[in-house]
């Protein structure tokens, strides 16, 4: 990653422009060129630094449903557990963590019914039960990660 | 639920057709907002007032990058949670949102025996050792050291993207001969 890139990234975690040169204005902020700024976009994607570059929709305004779900899967069915998981559209996130409750992921469902529907098939095909966390109170939503 | 309350910004065809391909990303133009506007037949005037409209909202939490936080050397990824007494958690939650290395806080049901805590949050750093010291801040600066407590670290990463919203599929019907080919 170049300085350039870096200092990109790391102004654009705190959003990005809504007017009719968007990369212009983040440009002028930054003491680049337009093109600069485009372009250093586009390397961090093709670099696969960034996942997106776009919107963070807000699940339940969309009338969907976000949960935290963990899973206790065995070592031995593991791989599997993980691979089945992952096979659901609607798993956004999966991470394996240290703790008897193993395997974390969020799902994100465009509609509030199909979660329960999603974590039936889950315990269905895994045939290990979930469980099902979702956020009472979000206190803070700060995710920026200096570079 | 109220019919209403399923996508209540979404409510002409053309806001659909804009949601879709703004969920594709940005393009990468000088004027990306008229670019997005051609593929949903809104001028660009009327697609940044959309979109400060959503953003307004709500309905987009924020528009801009979002990382893959591991290749940028974020390896040291924890998981904090704590057993508080119910009416502690707001309080506590408050304090713990001031610390500059919380990047995440959540209230979440407990589960039972198994697994007790109601109060998440989550650190991201590069090295082990220097996350488990600002756990250790963390626990005093709330002054909760007598809390039940664990900590999980991630150890890997089998999936992570931004979660995609299909829409309805009967509602997508309707605007498909504007969806560009």
């Amino acid at each position: 990653m170049t300085p350039t890139e870096r200092l990109i990234l790391n102004h654009l975690q705190g959003g990005f422009p809504i007017c009719e040169r968007p990369f212009l204005a983040v440009a002028e902020r930054l003491g680049l060129t337009e093109d600069v700024v485009i372009e250093g976009i586009r390397s961090l994607l093709d670099a696969g630094i960034l996942s997106r570059f776009g919107p963070m929709y807000h699940a339940e305004r969309l009338g969907g449903a976000l949960s935290l779900v963990a899973m206790k899967a065995p070592e031995p069915v593991f791989e599997r557990v993980v691979e089945q998981v992952n096979a659901f559209p609607e798993v956004a996130h999966n991470y394996a963590r240290e703790h008897t409750l193993n395997l974390w992921f969020v799902l994100a469902t465009e509609k509030p019914e199909r979660k329960a529907e999603v974590l039936a098939e889950i315990e269905a095909v895994t045939g290990l039960p979930v469980h099902d966390m979702p956020k009472i109170t979000e206190y803070f939503v700060g995710l920026k990660l200096t570079v | 639920m109220r019919p209403e309350s399923s996508h209540p910004l979404l409510t002409d065809a053309r806001d659909v057709v804009l949601f879709l391909a703004l969920q594709e990303g940005l393009p990468l133009v000088s004027r990306p907002y008229a670019a997005l506007g051609a593929r949903a037949g809104y001028s660009e005037a009327e697609v940044i007032a959309r979109l400060r409209d959503w953003r307004d909202s709500g309905l987009i939490k924020r528009l801009g990058v979002i990382v893959r936080h591991r290749r940028l050397g974020y390896r040291a990824n924890a998981m904090v949670v704590f057993d508080l007494p119910d009416e502690q958690v707001q309080q506590v939650a408050g304090i713990m949102c001031g610390l500059p290395f919380v990047t995440l806080c959540y209230r979440r049901p407990r589960h039972g025996d198994e697994w007790p805590y109601n109060l998440f949050c989550m650190i991201h750093g590069h090295d082990r050792g220097r996350v488990e010291a600002q756990i250790r801040q963390l626990i005093e600066t709330c002054g909760i050291l007598e809390a039940p407590t664990a900590t999980l670290f991630s150890t890997r990463c089998f999936k992570q993207r931004g979660a995609r919203y299909p829409l309805e599929s009967a509602f997508l019907q309707t605007v498909e001969p504007l969806l560009p080919a």
